[in-house]
């Protein structure tokens, strides 16, 4: 294996040059992330020119640089925040200290637990998307497919940095397991279960893009407050580039359901079977998707009461979302926050010890931010004089983990029997054959400036790019 | 305890306050006759020949000058010079004021200096007999079970007893209960009404149950003990000759540090970390036999182990917080091997038999140490041979690789010192305990004397625990050593005991278990120490109150 020019090849501001662990550590791992890259990254597109933004530096004019490239040869690079001067400690117990710039050997175990559980969502969703290229409803949207995958393979980049950089021979055998493990694969799964379920047709595809990329949004934004600086500073990063993934998620659904509004209008209809027959995906259907990636997404907060969510939050590991912003003591210790169970067939609201339920705290942010782009789409349906509204479930609905895991809850936040349940799950939830009808829909289109018949085109193109542009030169 | 007053280890003949010490050629006499007014620290008095720590400090210093000093003397008589009473044990006004770390490194420290009654009988050739001249009771018992015979004086009144259960609601945990029954072979339900009789057992019936080896009248004691005595000494090969006198350590207590010539313990109060630092031998070692008792106590391997003996106890004693020892070594691996060289070649020399033995029971002091012992392996060291033992006595051990200057790297290595002059109180090496025993492992270890193992080496060998290069060093031991810290020290003593002591079981190991596990849980307990505890009410004229629900 020849050795890399860190430079040219890995765009940091990590001093990569002079840094002997992490050279160590990448000769070994880079290799192989390509090997993985090839190996499960976007199906048949190695050879691909592809319209993409690579960050070579963390100011305004270097993280967004528009090329086409070869995504074998994208340069995947390390970029960390700016430093914060004399940078404290905001929150828990260690509040008032000097931020950690190092891993202090009490919190080793956690703060890896946690870069790990991060990281692992990375590579993971590339594989959950790998065949989408093949389905494409144009080149802009496969551009943005793309684009998506490689930040993702960089944000697996920045957690592998953390891992290498701080945490020695563990580290690196982490970031070795980060590239063995699979999505979907049964001896070797991914390590959170929304993981490991299938992104199998666009829809979807925009759907997680919106509703579980911005978990990752909270989750980042939680551990950009960590007093282990480095990770504050990775995350910071990294959500730049987040913000984009949900941008694809919310513009893609906001386009469907533009799409299906004008076929509505056109063919003056609201009935499913008819749109259907015209090829577009009716608004019922979007409902049934967003009500399974909303429910499946708050999942992955956690337990709404967690004693590992308090432990992370006093030792300083994670914090809120906008921990600076909030104007409380920091520290939590005797607070209460109000959360769900069921009572007597009631959902009804407990207090429990804040600090144990930040989890809940946290999915309850994601929450009411969700809801904004429901309401941005609900403009466009708003828009085309339909009266239809979609609606985030309640969050008792189809929940996997904590208290309300298994409790049978309608959309709207009644406890229904299982009786009632199988009987309107199918109203609630997408159904095989919606699955298989979204599914046909997903033929392939590539040449500029086409887009598949049920989804709208964007208003613009990216970075200034006319909507036809040749965003992916197939060669 | 750094509200207390530092405990000093270091003592001698002629500062003694407890104990008198007098010669007859083949044997001594260890007379108790303890100064009830100098106890080490105030709130009691050491009434009744009843000890505490300072005493044991008295009676180990004592054995050891008998051992290196006296190399004529090779029985030593323990009895008692005040009237009517031998020893009545451990002074129970300093137990109920004691805390219970006190408590406990004082029972560990009396359990060693008993070991090492039962250590010198079998290793030196030195034969303990207890004279046991009045009352006889708890403690005091406990440390004529540690000697090779027990002579009772047969007046009527004097008894031996084991009177902690009924009395102070606590166990004779120091050794009392498990040599009762491992060395003297009481039967079991004969010990159960033994040690629930304060009173205790006294005259015919004592020799009878085996709680002692004879009896006398008052008027042919005297005699008696010394046939005993020196038909012991006849068994000896205590050759005589001139002694070697243990002169004061060179040693300089600072804030934080504890400065020896060979050794050197620095504390890092905010990390609660201690770094003990053992440097080589110096060049122009004396080899033969002549030469080496000529220097006497600056003979290097003597002088080291009185001075890291020394920082074992003052650090367990003076230090509690500083929960994670570090050790290192510095020097010349070529010099420790040929240290090495010149023990194995005068192992049957008096000097240099008490020197190893020396050795062995400070190595041993390491493994009962309720701290993380962790070794590092770094540049300049020279664990090799006898200071390898230090590395092998720890929790773990990180050696350091440099692959790219491998000339630079440094290297341990094995001698044959390591097959058994140090063996633990299992009677086990500390190579056999870490590869249980098993020989293949232990003959690749052995295949490896002569050779200087790097850190690949070693660590392919099962020596090392972690052999990380030195880009990744600085962390792996920080991260190690900053996440040991942080745990509890109750669950860390407990859990490196366990793993410690991993082999075979014998007295000593069950006198330190035992007292680990159930003294060290009744000292806890209400029952003892609460309010109404047996510990805390006693000579109060009170009743002890207990929680009558067995546990």
């Amino acid at each position: 294996m020849s050795a890399i020019n860190y430079s040219e090849k890995i765009p940091n501001n990590v001093n990569l040059a002079e840094d002997r662990t992490l050279q160590r550590a990448l000769e070994q791992w880079q290799p192989n992330y390509l090997q993985w890259w090839n190996d499960v990254g976007p199906d048949g597109s190695q050879n691909f020119d592809v319209y993409l933004r690579t960050a070579v530096s963390v100011d305004p004019q270097g993280w967004a640089q528009f090329a086409h490239v070869k995504m074998p040869d994208y340069r995947w690079g390390i970029f960390l925040n700016p430093a914060e001067k004399d940078r404290k400690i905001h929150f828990g117990d260690h509040k008032g200290e000097d931020a950690w710039q190092d891993v202090p050997g009490e919190h080793r175990a956690n703060l890896r637990r946690i870069i790990v559980t991060q990281g692992d969502t990375e590579p993971a969703s590339v594989e959950q998307q790998r065949h989408l290229g093949l389905t494409c409803p144009s080149q802009y949207d496969l551009r943005n497919l793309f684009q998506v995958n490689v930040e993702e393979g960089r944000h697996l980049w920045a957690m592998v940095y953390l891992l290498h950089k701080y945490f020695g021979r563990d580290g690196r055998e982490e970031g070795e397991a980060l590239l063995e493990r699979r999505s979907g694969d049964q001896d070797n799964p991914r390590i959170l279960q929304a993981f490991n379920e299938k992104t199998p047709d666009w829809l979807s595809f925009f759907m997680f893009t919106y509703f579980t990329d911005r978990d990752g949004k909270y989750q980042l934004c939680a551990l950009a407050e960590s007093a282990f600086d480095p990770l504050a500073r990775t995350t910071k990063f990294m959500l730049t580039e987040e913000a984009h993934h949900m941008f694809v998620g919310e513009s893609g659904i906001s386009r469907v359901i533009q799409r299906t509004c004008q076929m509505m209008n056109e063919l003056k209809t609201d009935d499913p079977a008819k749109l259907r027959a015209a090829g577009v995906i009716d608004l019922p259907t979007i409902q049934r998707y967003l009500n399974f990636h909303f429910s499946v997404t708050i999942d992955l907060f956690g337990a709404d009461q967690s004693s590992n969510a308090a432990t992370f939050y006093s030792s300083g590991l994670k914090g809120r979302f906008e921990e600076g912003k909030r104007s409380d003591d920091h520290v939590l210790k005797g607070q209460t926050y109000r959360i769900l169970e069921v009572q007597g067939g009631r959902l009804v609201e407990k207090d429990a010890p804040m600090l144990n339920a930040l989890n809940e705290v946290l999915r309850d942010d994601y929450i009411t931010d969700s809801r904004g782009g429901v309401e941005r789409w609900n403009k466009v349906i708003e828009k085309a004089g339909i009266p239809f509204r979609l609606k985030v479930p309640h969050k008792a609905f189809h929940r996997n983990i904590g208290t309300l895991s298994g409790v049978k809850v309608s959309p709207e936040g009644e406890v229904v029997s299982d009786h009632e349940w199988n009987a309107r799950v199918e109203e609630w939830l997408p159904t095989d054959t919606d699955r298989a009808y979204v599914g046909s829909l997903m033929g392939r289109v590539t040449a500029p400036g086409k887009f598949a018949n049920w989804i709208a085109p964007p208003v613009m193109g990216i970075n200034r790019q006319p909507v036809d542009f040749e965003y992916v030169r197939f060669n | 305890m750094s509200t207390s007053p530092r405990v000093d280890y270091q003592t001698h003949p002629a500062q003694y306050r407890h104990w008198k010490l007098s010669f007859d050629g083949a044997i001594a006499t260890l007379a108790a006759d303890f100064d009830e007014n100098a106890g080490l620290a105030p709130g009691y008095k050491l009434k009744l020949n009843s000890y505490d720590l300072g005493v044991d400090i008295e009676l180990n210093d004592a054995v050891n000058r008998i051992r290196f000093e006296h190399p004529e003397v090779r029985t030593v008589v323990v009895t008692s010079a005040k009237d009517k009473v031998f020893c009545s044990g451990a002074n129970i006004f300093m137990l109920g004021v004691s805390s219970h770390a006190w408590k406990v490194n004082f029972c560990k420290f009396t359990n060693e200096t008993r070991n090492g009654l039962e250590d010198a009988s079998k290793h030196s050739g030195l034969k303990f007999v207890a004279a046991v001249n009045g009352a006889c009771a708890g403690g005091g018992y406990e440390l004529a079970l540690a000697c090779d015979e027990i002579l009772l004086v047969d007046d009527r009144s004097s008894a031996v007893s084991l009177p902690e259960v009924p009395l102070l609601g606590v166990l004779p945990g120091t050794g009392g209960l498990t040599r009762v029954t491992d060395k003297r072979h009481v039967r079991h339900d004969l010990a159960d009404i033994f040690c629930t009789t304060s009173e205790g057992v006294r005259g015919q019936r004592a020799k009878d149950w085996r709680l002692v080896d004879d009896i006398a009248r008052p008027a042919v004691f005297a005699q008696k003990v010394r046939e005993r005595a020196l038909a012991l000494a006849a068994g000896s090969d205590r050759p005589g000759g001139p002694g070697v006198a243990l002169t004061p350590l060179a040693r300089r207590i600072e804030a934080d540090a504890l400065v020896y010539s060979h050794v050197r313990v620095d504390i890092d109060r905010a990390r609660r970390t201690a770094t003990f630092s053992v440097s080589a031998p110096p060049g122009g070692q004396p080899q033969d036999a002549a030469a080496v008792l000529a220097a006497g106590a600056a003979w290097y391997p003597l002088a080291m182990a009185r001075e890291l003996d020394d920082a074992i106890l003052s650090m367990r004693t003076n230090e509690l917080d500083i929960g994670t020892w570090i050790l290192k070594t510095t020097g010349d691996v070529d010099a420790v091997l040929a240290m090495d060289a010149t023990l194995a070649a005068h192992r049957d020399h008096w000097f240099v038999r008490e020197t190893i033995g020396f050795l062995r029971r400070t190595f041993a002091r390491l493994d009962v140490s309720s701290r993380s012992l962790f070794a590092f392996v770094e540049p300049g060291s020279c664990f090799a041979g006898t200071f390898l033992e230090l590395a092998l006595a720890c929790d773990r051990s990180y050696q350091l690789c440099l692959p790219e200057t491998p000339e630079r790297a440094p290297a341990i290595a094995v001698s044959e010192a390591n097959f058994g002059s140090y063996p633990m109180v299992t009677g086990q090496t500390r190579l056999e305990r870490r590869f249980y025993a098993e020989a293949a492992p232990l003959a690749a270890v052995r295949a490896a004397i002569g050779r200087r193992l790097d850190g690949a080496a070693a660590l392919a060998l099962g020596l090392v625990t972690s052999a990380p290069d030195d880009i990744d060093w600085a962390d792996e031991v920080r991260i190690a050593v900053e996440e040991r810290v942080a745990m509890s020290p109750d669950a860390l003593t407990g859990m490196e005991a366990n793993l410690r002591f991993n082999g075979p079981e014998n007295m000593f190991t069950r006198v330190f278990g035992r007292l680990t596990a159930w003294q060290n849980w009744i000292f806890q307990r209400p029952n003892a120490v609460g309010d109404k505890g047996a510990l805390k009410v006693y000579g109060k004229g009170e009743k002890a109150a207990f929680d009558w629900n067995r546990v």
